[in-house]
């Protein structure tokens, strides 16, 4: 086998035969239907690939570069931005990455600046297995499409080189989706003092000075629309792509709580929302539900709250960078291909998100495990995370149910919209007031 | 014709360096300032539309106006506690060796990052805070103060405990090298303690005080992460702002903000320097 990476070749072979044969290796891989299975006929050649990862902190975990590098014997390189570098790194240097590990919102921004290739679906083992969030947008096949940034929306696009979304599901792919989750609010059951059943309830008078929503504008701006929606203020059309008035009348109501002294604080960073939330300064505010499992990792009570209008939900995904091809294409394809088998998703669902691929992740976990993370029964013993942190004794319920209560109650998803300018410099007003 | 060079060779280092890294820099963020952008890039071009945006809108101005706010009463504290605490170590402290022992005891909190000195008020503060206990538990105030943290006052705080031995160190310095023997000549020709203070000592710190007030000054009105945090992102200052939109990829409003920014700093400067001539002080 020859390496295509040697620059000298061995006497009696030029470096042109080198790379001949290199090509050839690579292109009878390629040709061999690469996705049979792993690990493939050109084992060795692909240990000196190096696929590079960017993303959001969320998925960018080293448990899982170790466990690529263990089972396909090639290094993954990650590194973790916020999400806002994660979207101007992805358009304005395809050539830093290799594989682009971003939300659907982000792509939805980046794909049309053709930064990403979109990937054939005949190459994706476990297509048929993905969760319909992601392909049709239906969990059942009754039910809706959420308003936003739906990942079916720009999940799919027409062909190779297109760069607008397709309508419905076609042979080539945006990102292939990899964690998602429902947030909603999170509380202190022993502060708040009474039920907390809707959105609305983080602007009752009586937790003044006690609430906090994060100030990230594109999720913020969301989570602000379901509190003024739940609080009978407006009515959107659709609540990820507000008109300028909808964006008006949101923002006014902010500002008019943030000067009635409603919020303590607004965070940016998980770590600010678990110690807001620890220290007991605030008592009820967005929250992710891993902030969640921290504050009561620490032995904080806290919930996250199932509320009646429903969760904000987001998911990510990865996407190939539009310059990637050869070894490192198939490389890029068989991580995909591995991140979906079940290992990864089986790890990705004991943290409390959610994976693309249920199927092949639910052999990957006990039916303990199963029961409580997936099935929302109660948890026959102790409930372990991933590094064997104790993170729910036996007996314990997760919040909100089931994988289909909580994702079957999606009212909307993370989203960019067409007036994403004019949104910003109203929420820049709303934290300047 | 190498004498005639030697002269230009000697400066060439230093205007390479601030040409590399000050000069060219700045000039690229004055370019920027014009460009166009939408969410994701930024386009060459040459627009007035960002300083149209930036300096019509009422946001702008009130952060402004907030952000002066925070220097002048960070300036005055600073001023005050900083003269205090160097006219201690100057003249009432006799020997040297205990004066330098005093100063670096000064600087030693100034050995951890200042982000670290800034976040520690945070659980001292907060409403189940070191303080707040203490006073609710002797009874002092009977529910816990809310002012203390994330407000205008915790950002004060936090400023003041940051910037202070930048003003404390040029007075120091300024004091030390005051001819004790005006002062005696100050009480024989009869001044009194005030007098002396206001007519001989003052005087000749203002060097020291104008160094000091220039750090201060710059440093609070770039401020944008003691703002952010101290009052748990509710306030406004012209640093965080441009932070903000920097975050937003909003490069060149950014750049617009901090081409703003850089002429008020150097207005101020300018009028500080207008009122002290350091160079000939020094």
């Amino acid at each position: 086998m020859t390496d295509p990476k040697t620059n000298d070749p061995t006497p009696g072979l030029n470096r042109r035969a080198v790379l001949k044969g290199a090509a050839a290796a690579v292109g009878a891989a390629a040709g061999s239907g690469a996705v049979t299975g792993f690990p493939t006929i050109w084992a060795q050649n692909i240990k000196d690939v190096t696929l590079r990862q960017f993303g959001t902190g969320v998925s960018n975990l080293n448990a899982i570069a170790d466990q690529v590098k263990k089972d396909l014997g090639f290094t993954l390189r990650m590194t973790a931005l916020d999400s806002d570098s994660v979207t101007q790194r992805a358009v304005t240097q395809p050539d830093s990455y290799d594989i682009a590990d971003i939300e659907y919102w982000i792509a939805k921004k980046v794909f049309p600046t053709g930064a990403l290739q979109p990937m054939d679906v005949k190459k994706i083992k476990y297509y048929d297995q993905i969760v319909p969030i992601f392909t049709t947008g239906k969990l059942t096949p009754d039910s809706v499409v959420a308003q936003g940034t739906a990942p079916s929306t720009v999940g799919f696009v027409e062909g190779p080189g297109a760069k607008t979304f397709a309508k419905a599901p076609t042979e080539w792919m945006t990102l292939i989706p990899t964690i998602y989750n429902a947030d909603t609010l999170g509380i202190r059951p022993d502060l708040v003092g009474r039920p907390i059943a809707n959105w609305k309830d983080i602007l009752d008078p009586k937790f003044k000075g006690k609430t906090s929503i994060l100030n990230i504008p594109s999720i913020g701006i969301m989570d602000a629309a379901m509190i003024c929606e739940s609080a009978g203020i407006i009515k959107y059309g659709d609540k990820g792509n507000m008109t300028e008035a909808e964006i008006d009348t949101t923002i006014a109501t902010l500002i008019e709580a943030k000067k009635a002294g409603q919020f303590r604080a607004f965070w940016k960073t998980f770590d600010e929302s678990v110690n807001l939330m620890t220290s007991g300064e605030v008592i009820i505010q967005s929250m992710w539900s891993p902030a969640v499992t921290a504050v009561r990792a620490k032995g904080v009570p806290c919930v996250y709250q199932p509320l009646a209008e429903g969760y904000r939900a987001w998911g990510g995904g990865l996407g190939i960078g539009k310059n990637v091809k050869g070894l490192v294409l198939d490389a890029a394809y068989e991580y995909i291909n591995w991140y979906l088998s079940g290992w990864c998703g089986a790890y990705l669902n004991r943290q409390g998100y959610y994976s693309a691929c249920l199927s092949t992740a639910k052999q990957h976990m006990s039916a303990d495990e199963w029961g409580f993370w997936m099935e929302g029964k109660p948890a026959a013993s102790d409930i372990l995370s991933p590094d064997g942190k104790l993170l729910e004794k036996a007996g314990a319920v997760r919040d909100g149910g089931s994988f289909e209560e909580r994702m079957g109650k999606v009212a909307c998803w993370n989203a960019v919209m067409d007036k994403d300018r004019y949104m910003v410099r109203k929420w820049n007003e709303f934290i300047a007031a | 014709m190498i004498a005639r060079l030697a002269p230009y060779l000697q400066a060439a280092p230093l205007a390479l360096i601030l040409g590399a890294f000050l000069l060219l820099p700045l000039a690229a963020i004055v370019a920027v300032s014009f460009w166009d952008y939408d969410s994701v890039q930024i386009y060459p071009d040459f627009i007035t539309l960002n300083y149209v945006e930036a300096l019509g809108s009422w946001v702008t101005w009130k952060t402004y106006l907030n952000t002066l706010k925070f220097v002048a009463i960070v300036w005055a504290i600073t001023t005050v506690v900083g003269f205090l605490v160097a006219y201690f170590l100057a003249f009432h402290v006799r020997s040297a060796t205990m004066q330098m022992v005093l100063f670096l005891i000064c600087t030693v909190p100034f050995l951890t990052s200042n982000i670290i000195r800034m976040i520690s008020w945070v659980p001292f503060l907060g409403r189940n805070g070191l303080l707040n206990t203490t006073l609710v538990e002797l009874g002092i105030v009977p529910a816990p103060l809310e002012f203390l943290l994330f407000s205008e006052f915790a950002v004060v705080l936090a400023m003041v405990h940051l910037y202070v031995l930048f003003m404390v160190t040029p007075i120091f310095n300024s004091l030390m090298r005051i001819d004790r023997a005006l002062i005696e000549a100050a009480r024989d020709a009869g001044a009194n303690g005030w007098q002396t203070l206001t007519n001989v000592v003052i005087p000749l710190a203002k060097p020291g005080i104008a160094i000091g007030s220039i750090f201060v000054v710059t440093l609070v009105l770039g401020d944008f992460v003691t703002v952010r945090f101290m009052s748990g992102g509710q306030s406004a200052s012209v640093g965080l702002m441009i932070a903000n939109q920097i975050s937003l990829l909003q490069y060149p409003a950014a750049a617009a903000n901090a081409v703003a920014l850089l002429a008020l700093v150097l207005l101020m400067v300018a009028a500080m320097l207008r009122i002290v001539d350091i160079r000939k002080e020094l």
